[in-house]
């Protein structure tokens, strides 16, 4: 459970972290093996359809979720379920406590609940005197030590067997050995008495059938249905979100679920329950059972354009699984309650800003999440979202203010940048790096070398280069985006090469800016709308085909985010539509557009390999087309291992946690090195700054360089 | 064409099935049923139900219910009166002792649960079983070995192919109804897979042509 203060103790909190071996290795070969899985268990299916069934399901739901309620409410009732709604945590708990005490219930076992975490439902009836069991494995090790869990699905994954024998040797009294075979069975039968003993049995729900009023539950233990079997009585928790329609409903979630959550097929256990089914422990033979539907802000929320989309989670945990940074740190410093990317959003309007101040900021934006999720949710988009919203409630921090300012207004901004380059002077050396870091960089940022400002932006070269044919049937605007406009000039230098030895026509408006998306990082709302609408006006009165960018993340910004945060300004929309539909990244224009291949390009078969950044290959859905032209340049590509995992840059990111963007960098680079390529390739010049900045760091030969710069350099000549 | 498609079922059911560490025979008769669950259980071990941990060092409490079972048990709640008659007599032949029905005096554990499926599903090796009473519930939960009779006209394709089956159990009051995929599983202890946390350990399903 994540509850720092504020930044620095998160920080600090997250690299005591960084030293658990155990857990590093563990969520390490987790990542590795959770995506072959997933692959697997989808292979049969078009998973893109499968979650926009999902998606669409749940969202029907939501729209009339209150008529819903009343027909699960009328079904389960008739069934002889007492169904109850509570308006908040503290209802919730009110509620279930009342039902153990009116029927003088005592010891309570209970299976696996989210919503039950949610409202720290243990605790409020620990409180009364009542004793509660956690009977799923994972949460009655982690209930025993007293912790939240670490994972939505696996609740103890970041412990060990030699934990867990301890902590068996405590609770038996006996000494335990550190077999895993063995721990199982030990806790099958400790918790085999309890469920013996037990007259009150918890659980939570995976779906709420309206059309029966019956609840589903899907498990792999199967304590679910001890559960629900043995105790005299059943209480049912969860959220309203957990309606749906129709059985048919139910399954298409189902579908999903287990394949994302674990890559089974399906769970063990589904168990599907109507009404209050035979009991011979109950008195006239029939369970006491109760399902208590939880609100706590869900239906107010679920009225919200943007955020109702949250409710299409099934709790599957995938956006953990594919995180790079909880990767690195575990699900106790990447959650409060909830977990990974969905943690972070519904920690804010489930626990509140405070709790969600800190975590909020521990997003790379590397899109991972969005790409795995069941229910489609656009989850970097909401993060960043609720940091603007946090930002509103508490103010704007002021190098955050600074920012937004700076970047709304173009003039100052590239002032600002032409004049770094005579502050750089005295700590840049004659390569290009910046010798010592300026004062205002810490000591955690010296894990790789950072790159000075270019002598001549490429806007100030521009005038001097050759701009292809004036009649020409493509038309190409060049998008530069700060980085490759200020840093790294001779990327840009090397498109221009290679397009107009092509016979593209080229322009390069001088009132476009910077592409916003810094800005939209840290919750700068504001100022990220209006350098769109620059942009988009700078490009308005460009009569071209295509709007091509070397930068993958301002590629899939200005694709993907213009239409979205422009969608109610006025005039805008149509406009941003637009501008979006013309935008291109640098390798899809030349692979699919133009067309190069092998008779354009001559040069060794030096060894190459490719990091694809997570804008390009996520965010733009790119994932064949630059290895295409690699291949077809004639170096010898070379496919590293996760080639398609961050490489731990994500701008504003990298300055607010360097400790994590460090380790998430030697990972990639551990990667890369197994290769054997002399040369590293990419497509976003964030990335190249980042593994550039690293490898030198290691001292290593390895040359780091834009797809378009190796292009440029082994054209043919005509 | 029809039996070619029933083939295929069958085989794909199988597939899944196994690939969840299920154990899949085909048989031709309810007797060969019989035989098989009686084979597996004089095959086991001991009376003491050693496979799910009760030679571990456990509490007190904890190892008392262990001590409850003191012989070989078989239970077959689900049957009706005619097949139940015939698996008792079989039971008792072999020296075994057979459970109908008070399966809560049992919670320390059985040999083998004796089930019947009411459907199969291919896509993912699944058996249903619609079982409002509770013993059937328990039979299938608190044993060692959970042995399903599979009748080859019950597999479907998938969950929407038995989707009006299965609407028609959810709509009865009250109802309980349950997949079974595999035997009960676990990777809670650093995602090793184990067998048998809480329910069955092995999950054995006799295919019956009929």
């Amino acid at each position: 459970m994540q509850n720092a203060k504020d930044l620095k103790e998160y920080r600090h909190q997250m690299r005591e972290s960084l030293d658990d071996e155990f857990l590093r290795k563990t969520l390490d070969t987790f990542a590795v093996a959770y995506r072959a899985g997933r692959a697997g268990a989808f292979a049969d299916f078009d998973v893109a359809a499968l979650v926009a069934d999902v998606a669409r399901s749940k969202d029907e739901a939501l729209s009339r979720i209150d008529q819903l309620y009343e027909e699960f409410k009328k079904n389960a009732e008739a069934a002889g379920v007492k169904v109850h709604f509570a308006k908040d945590a503290a209802a919730a708990n009110a509620i279930i406590a009342g039902i153990a005490v009116e029927n003088g219930a005592k010891k309570i076992v209970k299976s696996k609940s989210m919503t039950a975490e949610e409202t720290l439902l243990n605790h409020a009836l620990e409180e009364r005197g009542l004793e509660v069991v956690e009977t799923d494995l994972g949460e009655w090790i982690i209930q025993l030590r007293h912790e939240g869990p670490s994972h939505m699905v696996m609740p103890a994954i970041h412990l060990s067997r030699y934990q867990v024998k301890d902590l068996f040797t405590d609770v038996t009294g006996a000494r335990q050995e550190a077999d895993i075979e063995k721990l199982v069975k030990v806790a099958r039968r400790q918790l085999r008495e309890k469920f013996a003993q037990a007259d009150m049995g918890i659980t939570g729900a995976n779906f709420a059938v309206a059309q029966t009023g019956t609840i589903g539950l899907v498990t792999n233990e199967g304590n679910g249905r001890l559960v629900t079997t043995l105790p005299r009585i059943h209480v049912a928790l969860l959220g309203i979100d957990k309606l749906v329609p129709t059985l048919s409903d139910a399954l298409k979630i189902l579908k999903v679920l287990p394949r994302n959550a674990t890559g089974q097929n399906l769970t063990s256990y589904v168990t599907w329950i109507t009404g209050a089914n035979e009991c011979a422990s109950a008195e006239g033979g029939r369970k006491i059972t109760h399902f208590v539907v939880l609100d706590n802000g869900r239906l107010k929320l679920a009225k919200d354009p943007l955020f109702s989309q949250i409710f299409r989670c099934v709790r599957c945990g995938a956006c953990a699984n594919v995180c790079p940074v909880y990767r690195l740190v575990g699900g106790h410093k990447m959650g409060h309650i909830y977990i990974g990317a969905i943690g972070l959003i519904l920690t804010y309007f489930f626990h509140g800003a405070d709790k969600a101040k800190n975590l909020i900021q521990n997003c790379i934006n590397c899109e991972a999440c969005k790409d795995v999720c069941a229910g489609g949710i656009d989850l970097p988009r909401l993060i960043k979202e609720v940091r603007a919203r946090i930002l509103e409630e508490t103010g704007h921090p002021l190098p955050s203010l600074l920012l937004g300012k700076v970047l709304a207004n173009r003039k100052l901004f590239f002032t600002l940048l032409r004049s770094a380059k005579w502050a750089q002077k005295p700590v840049a050396d004659h390569e290009g790096y910046i010798r010592h870091l300026p004062m205002i960089f810490s000591r955690e940022h010296n894990y790789k070398a950072l790159p000075t400002v270019a002598e001549v932006p490429f806007r100030d070269r521009w005038a001097g280069l050759d701009k292809g044919p004036a009649l020409s049937r493509l038309s190409v605007g060049l998008f530069s985006g700060c980085v490759q406009d200020f840093v790294y000039p001779e990327q840009m230098e090397a498109a221009v090469k290679l397009f107009s030895a092509h016979g593209v026509r080229l322009s390069f408006p001088m009132t476009q800016s910077c592409c916003g998306l810094p800005a939209q990082m840290m919750g700068e709302s504001a100022a990220a709308k209006e350098v769109a609408v620059q942009n988009i006006r700078a490009f308005e009165k460009e009569k071209v085909d295509y709007i091509v960018t070397l930068c993958a993340s301002c590629g899939s910004h200005l694709k993907n985010n213009y239409p979205a945060i422009l969608s109610e300004t006025p005039g805008m929309r149509e406009k941003a539509l637009a501008f979006s539909a013309r935008v291109i990244d640098f390798s899809s224009f030349t692979n699919d557009v133009l067309g190069l291949t092998a008779t354009d390009f001559s040069g060794d078969p030096t060894p190459a390999t490719y990091h694809s950044p997570c804008h390009l290959c996520r965010g733009l859905g790119v994932h064949e087309a630059p290895r295409s032209l690699i291949r077809a340049s004639g170096l010898d590509f070379r496919e590293a291992d996760e080639s398609e995992v961050c490489c731990g840059f994500g701008g504003t990111f990298s300055v607010k946690f360097p400790e994590l963007s460090a380790e998430i960098l030697h990972k990639k680079l551990d990667k890369v090195e197994q290769t054997g390529a002399k040369v590293l390739l990419s497509d976003c010049p964030g990335c190249i700054m980042q593994l550039r900045g690293g490898l030198r760091k290691r001292g290593s030969s390895i040359a780091v360089r834009h797809t378009a710069e190796a292009l440029a350099d082994r054209m043919k000549k005509k | 064409m029809e039996q070619g498609e029933a083939k295929s079922l069958c085989d794909r059911f199988q597939e899944r099935a196994e690939a969840v560490s299920s154990r899949v025979r085909r048989i031709h008769s309810f007797e060969e049923a019989l035989d098989y669950t009686l084979d597996l259980c004089g095959g086991k071990t001991a009376c003491r139900i050693e496979l799910s941990g009760c030679e571990q060092h456990l509490s007190a409490p904890a190892d008392a219910l262990c001590r409850l079972k003191q012989e070989k048990i078989l239970a077959a709640p689900g049957l009706n009166a005619e097949l139940y008659q015939k698996f008792e007599k079989a039971c008792t032949q072999s020296g075994f002792c057979c459970l109908g029905r008070g399966l809560r005096d049992h919670l320390g554990g059985i040999d083998i649960g004796f089930s019947l499926a009411d459907l199969a599903i291919a896509e993912t090796g699944t058996v249903v079983m619609d079982c409002p009473g509770e013993e059937a519930r328990l039979a299938t939960m608190i044993c060692e070995y959970h042995v399903c009779l599979v009748p080859r006209s019950a597999i479907v394709a998938d969950a929407f192919a038995a989707e009006a089956r299965l609407l028609e159990y959810l709509s009865r009051s009250p109802n309980y109804t349950a997949f079974i995929t595999g035997p009960s599983r676990t990777a809670d202890i650093e995602r090793v897979l184990a067998l048998g946390v809480h329910g069955p350990l092995e999950l054995h399903l006799l295919l019956l042509e009929d």
